[in-house]
């Protein structure tokens, strides 16, 4: 066993457990594989999934059934930086293909990839519910509305890898 | 009770009855994947929709509770609509290759097919295929053909008690698996096979072996424990090709564990002995029946003669068959042959020196047992030794029953235990008087039990033992007591039995033993005991040896019986070693050569292995069951009870002529019918009968010895998927870390252990929480084990690297 | 009457401080129901007269809802918001996180009084980190302010609420998922019954609500259920908040009473955008049936109206789309997130929702033929109405509707390897870029 989960990760972890009853520690998994997720290069090898699967005494199959279900939780390394394209109907109405096409011509990967630096991942998401502000990314924690390829590359620019 | 319609037809149930159970009760036929009576109902296969009025949409009949006046109809336009939509969507993505899987013929998914697919398909996308993972020498996957139904998710987590199978991934993607390659380990895993209802789980070993409608099906009882589960054992020409659960709901429900499964591999061993053997001039030479049975004889007489009838002990398996251990005892008792025993495991028998022993049953039903309050289990690991008791116990834990255990090492559980007692050093008699106290004071009972006082001069009761003491002693409950394997095979089992006794008797408690063998129970009615005949009677004279005291002093011959390998089944294989190998005579009746028994053995007697003999075995309820056999022994071998009929004629027994096996079978019943039942001695009599051990040191390092789950027997031993498993454990010394730093031993070292005058070995260490301190847990019966003594107090030491 | 329920905060500065919420009149409903120790029944009673229905997008009236709930019974309850938004087309619960917290606290308050629920949990999709983090820092205003915790006001009555975060799963807006999801499980919805008012987080009586619905009850106690009813039309009490995208000039969420006319709306939105014309609308959210331009430029925007029309309210999250929308592609796209999401539990969904896309992905390759716009309309209703949760229908709906409105164009389609649109289209806009029908970019980025 490789991989022990940080102090301060299990004390963020145990902050989410208060909020649920005592027995029903499962309920933590998904906050605490963000927390195990972000603070490990932003994936999930499996000793992290051991890890939280102890340390929250579960079954180890239940974390990677949890882990395998949700699509924020990456299984694979990932770059740095993780870039989500809403391509759904409103955006796509609004020309998330030319968003899309800009972005991977830009960083020279097609979605699901990774750049050679491992600066950025790119990848499609489902619905991120700004449609209003169509088309829209997510890069990490953060919304991107109303995109152009202008705007893209003052983002990117402001990521500084 | 409500009323209701299916099909037009009025049926009524209790209420909540499901439709599906309505339907298989009347026998309408609905089609299912997910749904299985002895698992949770997920209603997601879709496959069992129905029509019910008044609801807009077809219902699924595994889900949908009957109501009054509801109106089902199962095969109405919208529900065979429904039905066949969904056998479509089941279809598209799953291969066409019934021709190379081994499900085809018993498949359900090719049965309901057949009734509810159509002949061509309209999807003409690409088939979604599954990486299959390799999760053990048991289950052969092929995910691809996964429908997803999740019988064996729910298997794990409801029946076996571990999760070791998910459903990974999402939408179309889900996969049913381990998502990591990775064995699955439990005790129970096989029965996936018979749930999965595809070919996506199936038995390895019997992988392309045959085809379902090829098989012959015979029913039988499964071998390795006491449990006694109904099997059926499939062959083909002639040869046992695979076995399953056959369902017995009072007994094994539907499951049988792995042991029971997958031992038939070992009938193919290579060791099978094919003819009689008789050893010349130190060579093994084919002989044919009469001579052997006639030199097997000649040569028991003439030590008989010269050294009397203590001069030879007979051990028999405890998983001989009735009519085998009846016979035996028969025999030999007819030669003059006394010390007989199938107590193999046991070292102390000091509790029924002179007396009779009790008859070794559960004490209560398997149904029962699922219902009762509290259960102590003492020196038991049920899920390796009795899978299927194992099972009952997590059912009553699931209901809230208080399960103690008071256990030499901790084990993994896959319920919820109450308390887990572990004493150091194996001291399992502690605890146990620790409760016994506590009950004594909190009941204020001391007095009645005046002649226990000296066995409780130094106990001050733990905060855990009052607490357990509280729940065996809180009356109007139904407590049940066990002696495991651990308890019968530990250096004060008579204490402990004791012990127990005097809980069971003060708590109101049933006491059950959970035995050795599938047929102790039979074995100690056919009076295969060195001091009580058949039916359990007392022998007023020509008391014999038990088991442990024919290999403790070396005798001049010894009778083997039943695939009997002393060298792993005695509770002290050195001793029995160095007996075997000194005597001047030992006839091996076996189905197996192989191993020590060439080089100890004179003549080895080839007989039928489980599936090959007719018989009977008493489980540990006392239930009577009867088998056939399910094909014919290989080359000569004969059924054991056959060749002891022959040897009972060849020395002029009386009434030896049986003409079928149920003719001994049922001369015992009437003889059991007809004997009184045991007395015991009263406990306070037996109670000094142990006295010794009051003088005994608590102090020092003492020896656990367990036998493994796949190590139990000599045809478990010879079933190389099985041994093949992680359950396969290493051979090494394992220690508590404390325990390791007080003799400066690291889990790298080798350490030597010794008995003064008795044995030495060295072997490599573990270092082990679980075990408690001053405690040397060794696995038995393992290949290169031979050298470990008997349990109990030892010395350790260091054993340098530089040969390690 | 816009911005006068969810949104009355935003003309204030910042909008979601609980300073602007007090100012507004927030918690004024929970003091008072706490110092008056108002009966259960009363507030039960003006959230059913107020005909406040669920905006998640069932539209199930929510006074009935929480009457399932047995108060009185002993043991533990909860109390559950569900913002976890992630239809098409829908992005209303994100903007009232965003902007009024505080009410959706309000809200959920006055549930759990009603319920004699003692915790709530607001679970919130995995994407809404910002949300989430508004959201807290409300939490903790209002715990600071007493609001919630032990012995609110010396009530006697604890609440304790806590969020959530989701990871990333549509199907967790499913109610029954989303508990399974707050239990630690995969999303995978339950069959009911049991609903979740007798066996729901945990297995304790749970009521699930939206976001908006939450944010609507102390508006409701504010003012009254007459007020809030007349907003509205009957049946349908209050404002909605209608999300709008697509083919609009001001995109963006519109709060307007409901029952208001879609022309209306559409108006406030801007209008299609210039130069165009309406060709079709999907009124409710990706999974509701579309509606051609003529049905929908009559309709009227409440449940009833929408209904009749052959379609469903939803969550109020109207999709325009104009001529020169290929609506083999869109329905593509739609067909694709339905099998992406589909949690994989039962069979219809997880083999049918794949192979929906798949048939019509292969149309828009140009490897299409005429029997697979049937095969499209026979898998879909061999879903519909056979699932556990309604994602099957939600996959289903938009297949029949998109033929049944437009089959010409997928005819079409079939026989000429591409688009109607893209062969008629003669006109693009600067703004709205590759939309339509090519792959690939025709506009260089210098």
């Amino acid at each position: 066993m490789g991989f022990v989960i940080s102090q301060s990760e299990q004390e963020e972890i145990d902050r989410w457990l208060l909020k649920y009853p005592p027995h029903q520690k499962q309920s933590a998994v998904l906050p605490a594989l963000k927390i195990v997720q972000e603070k490990n290069g932003g994936w999930l090898a499996t000793e992290h999934l051991d890890a939280v699967a102890d340390y929250l005494s579960l079954p180890k199959i239940a974390v990677y059934e949890v882990a395998s279900f949700y699509s924020l939780f990456d299984l694979k390394p990932v770059g740095k930086h993780k870039i989500y394209v809403c391509t759904n109907v409103s955006c796509m109405l609004a020309g998330s293909e030319t968003i899309v096409g800009y972005l991977e011509r830009r960083l020279g990967i097609k979605m699901g990839e990774t750049t050679q630096d491992g600066c950025f991942t790119l990848k499609e998401a489902e619905c991120l519910a700004a449609c209003g502000g169509a088309p829209a990314m997510q890069i990490d924690n953060t919304y991107y509305e109303n995109l152009t390829p202008e705007k893209i590359e003052s983002i990117l620019a402001g990521l500084n890898g | 009770m409500v009323n209701f319609e299916i099909n037009d037809k009025q049926y009524s149930a209790p209420d909540g009855t499901l439709i599906i159970q309505v339907a298989d009760r009347e026998h309408i036929a609905i089609p299912r994947f997910c749904y299985h009576p002895k698992l949770s109902i997920v209603a997601s296969c879709r496959m069992c929709l129905v029509e019910v009025a008044k609801s807009p949409k077809p219902l699924p009949a595994c889900a949908t509770p009957v109501a009054e006046g509801m109106k089902i109809w199962t095969h109405s336009p919208c529900a065979c609509d429904a039905q066949k939509s969904v056998m479509e969507f089941l279809l598209i993505n799953h291969p066409l290759d019934c021709p190379i899987c081994d499900q085809g013929g018993e498949c359900e998914l090719q049965d309901q097919a057949l009734e509810y697919g159509k002949d061509v398909s309209r999807f003409t996308e690409g088939k979604r295929s599954v990486k299959d993972l390799d999760i053990g020498p048991l289950i052969k996957t092929d995910m691809t053909r996964c429908i997803h139904c999740t019988r064996c998710v729910r298997f794990g987590t409801e029946i076996a008690g571990m999760r070791e199978l998910g459903a990974t991934g999402r939408g179309e993607h889900m996969e049913i698996g381990t998502f990591l390659e990775q064995t699955v380990d439990s005790e129970v895993s096989g029965n996936v096979i018979d749930l999965c209802p595809v070919g996506a789980l199936t038995s390895k070993p019997f992988h392309h072996k045959g085809r379902a409608w090829e098989l012959q099906q015979v029913a039988s009882i499964a071998p390795h424990d006491c449990v006694g589960s109904h099997v059926y054992v499939h062959t083909l020409r002639g040869e046992v090709m695979r076995v399953v659960p056959r369902q017995e709901d009072s007994i094994n429900e539907v499951w049988i564990s792995d042991r029971d499964r997958f031992s038939y591999s070992g009938l193919k061993s290579p060791d099978r002995l094919l003819k009689p053997l008789i050893k010349k001039n130190n060579e093994w030479v084919e002989t044919d029946w009469d001579l052997a049975l006639q030199f097997t004889i000649k040569s028991l007489q003439a030590i008989l003669e010269k050294e009397g009838g203590r001069s030879v002990g007979a051990l028999v398996s405890p998983s001989a068959t009735l009519e085998e251990c009846y016979l035996a005892q028969k025999w030999l008792r007819g030669m003059g042959i006394s010390s007989i025993d199938h107590r193999l495991h046991r070292m102390d028998f000091s509790c029924d020196s002179g007396g009779p022993s009790p008859c070794p049953t559960f004490g209560l039903a398997l149904t029962e047992l699922e219902n009762a309050d509290t259960i102590l289990l003492i020196g038991s690991h049920p899920r390796t030794e009795q899978p299927l008791i194992n099972h009952r116990l997590a059912k009553a834990a699931r209901k809230g029953a208080q399960i103690i255990m008071v256990n030499p090492i901790q084990y993994d559980f896959n319920f919820k235990v109450a308390a887990e007692l572990t004493p150091s050093g194996g001291q399992l008699l502690h605890p146990l008087l620790g409760i016994m106290n506590a009950l004594l004071s909190q009941k204020n009972e001391r007095p009645h039990f005046a002649w226990l006082t000296p066995f409780l001069k130094n106990t001050v009761s733990t905060p855990e033992e009052k607490q357990v003491a509280e729940w065996l002693g809180r009356g109007n409950k139904k407590v049940a007591i066990f002696l495991g394997l651990q308890a019968q095979a530990h250096w004060h089992a008579s204490a402990l039995q004791l012990v127990a006794e005097a809980l069971a008797l003060f708590c109101q408690a049933s006491l059950g033993y959970l035995t050795e063998g599938a047929n102790s129970v039979g074995a100690w009615v056919s009076g295969v005991l060195p001091d009580q005949g058949p039916g359990g009677i007392s022998l007023s004279e020509g008391k014999g040896l038990n088991a442990h005291s024919m290999v403790k002093t070396p005798l001049p011959a010894y009778v083997l019986f039943g695939g009997v390998e002393p060298e792993f089944d005695l509770a002290n294989t050195v001793a029995a070693r160095r007996a075997l190998s000194e005597s001047a005579f030992v006839v091996a009746f076996s189905p197996f050569r192989g191993g020590m028994c060439e080089q100890y053995a004179k003549v080895m007697l080839p007989i039928a292995a489980y599936t090959e003999t007719e018989g009977t075995f008493i489980n540990g309820e006392g239930r009577w069951q009867s088998f056939n056999a399910a094909n014919p022994p290989p080359g000569e071998a004969r059924p054991g009870w056959e060749v002891l009929r022959a040897l009972t004629a060849l020395c002029g027994g009386p009434g030896s002529l049986y003409s079928r096996s149920e003719e001994v079978r049922d001369e015992l019943k009437h003889i059991v019918q007809n004997v009184p039942s045991v007395t015991l001695p009263s406990l306070e009599q037996r109670f000094r009968r142990i006295e010794p051990i009051l003088s005994e040191s608590k102090e020092g390092l003492r020896v656990v010895t367990e036998w493994p789950i796949y190590r139990v027997d000599s045809l478990v031993r010879r079933s190389k998927p099985l041994q093949d498993t992680a359950a396969s454990p290493l051979f090494r010394a394992r220690l508590n870390p404390k325990t390791a730093s007080l003799y400066s031993i690291k889990g790298e070292n080798k350490m030597r252990i010794r008995r003064e005058g008795e044995f030495e070995c060295i072997l490599p260490v573990a270092v082990d929480k679980k075990i408690p301190e001053n405690t040397v847990h060794i696995a038995s019966a393992l290949e290169g084990g031979g050298n470990m003594g008997q349990q109990g107090a030892v010395q350790v030491f260091l054993e340098s690297n530089k040969d390690a | 009457m816009d911005n006068i329920v969810c949104f009355r905060t935003h003309h204030l500065n910042p909008p979601w401080s609980l300073q602007s919420y007090l100012k507004v009149g927030g918690y004024s409903a929970w003091k008072r129901i706490l110092v008056d120790k108002v009966p259960r029944q009363t507030i039960l009673a003006s959230i059913k007269a107020s005909a406040l229905r669920g905006r998640g997008g069932a539209g199930f009236p929510t006074g009935v809802k929480w009457g399932f709930i047995k108060a009185e019974l002993p043991g533990q309850k909860y109390v559950v918001c569900n913002s976890d938004e992630g239809e098409p087309g829908t992005f209303k619960d994100r903007e009232i996180l965003l902007m009024n917290p505080h009410q959706v606290i309000e809200g959920m308050c006055i549930a759990a009084y009603v319920m004699s629920a003692t915790v709530g949990y607001n679970y919130i999709r995995g994407e809404f980190w910002e949300p989430y983090q508004r959201f807290e820092a409300a939490l903790e205003e209002a715990k600071k302010e007493g609001l919630l915790g032990n012995n609110i006001f010396g009530s006697g009555f604890d609440f304790h609420l806590h969020t959530h975060l989701g990871a990333g799963a549509y199907i967790c807006g499913e109610e029954t998922a989303l508990i399974e999801s707050l239990e630690g499980k995969k999303g995978f919805p339950r069959y009911k019954p049991p609903f979740p008012a007798t066996y729901g987080l945990y297995g304790k009586p749970t009521t699930v609500n939206n976001t908006e619905t939450f944010a609507c009850v102390p508006v409701i106690l504010e003012k009254g259920a007459e007020w809030f009813l007349k907003l509205g039309v009957p049946g349908n009490g209050g404002t909605k908040i209608f999300s709008i995208s697509g083919h609009v000039n001001k995109p963006g969420n519109y709060e307007a009473p409901l029952g208001i006319s879609f022309q209306e709306l559409l108006k406030k939105a801007g209008g299609v955008r210039q130069g165009h014309a309406l060709k079709a609308v999907i009124p409710g959210g990706s999974s509701v049936p579309v509606l051609p331009a003529e049905v929908a430029s009559t309709l009227n925007m409440d449940y009833e109206s929408l209904a009749k029309a052959g379609s469903l309210l939803g969550a109020g999250s109207i999709i325009v789309m104009d001529e020169t929308t290929c609506m083999v592609k869109v329905l593509a796209r739609i067909a694709h997130f339905y099998t992406q999401e589909s949690c994989g539990q039962c069979t219809p969904c997880r083999e049918g929702a794949g192979w929906l896309w798949r048939i019509v992905h292969r149309i828009t390759q140009g490897q299409g033929s005429l029997k697979d716009i049937e095969l499209l309309e026979d898998v879909a209703n061999k879903i519909m109405g056979r699932t556990i949760c309604a994602l099957g229908d939600a996959a289903a709906m938009p297949v029949l509707s998109f033929i049944q409105h437009f089959r010409e164009e997928f005819v079409y389609y079939v026989q000429h390897g591409k688009s109607v649109v893209y062969s008629q289209r003669t006109s693009r806009s600067r703004k709205f870029l590759d939309y339509s029908g090519e792959v690939g970019g025709f506009i260089s980025f210098g």
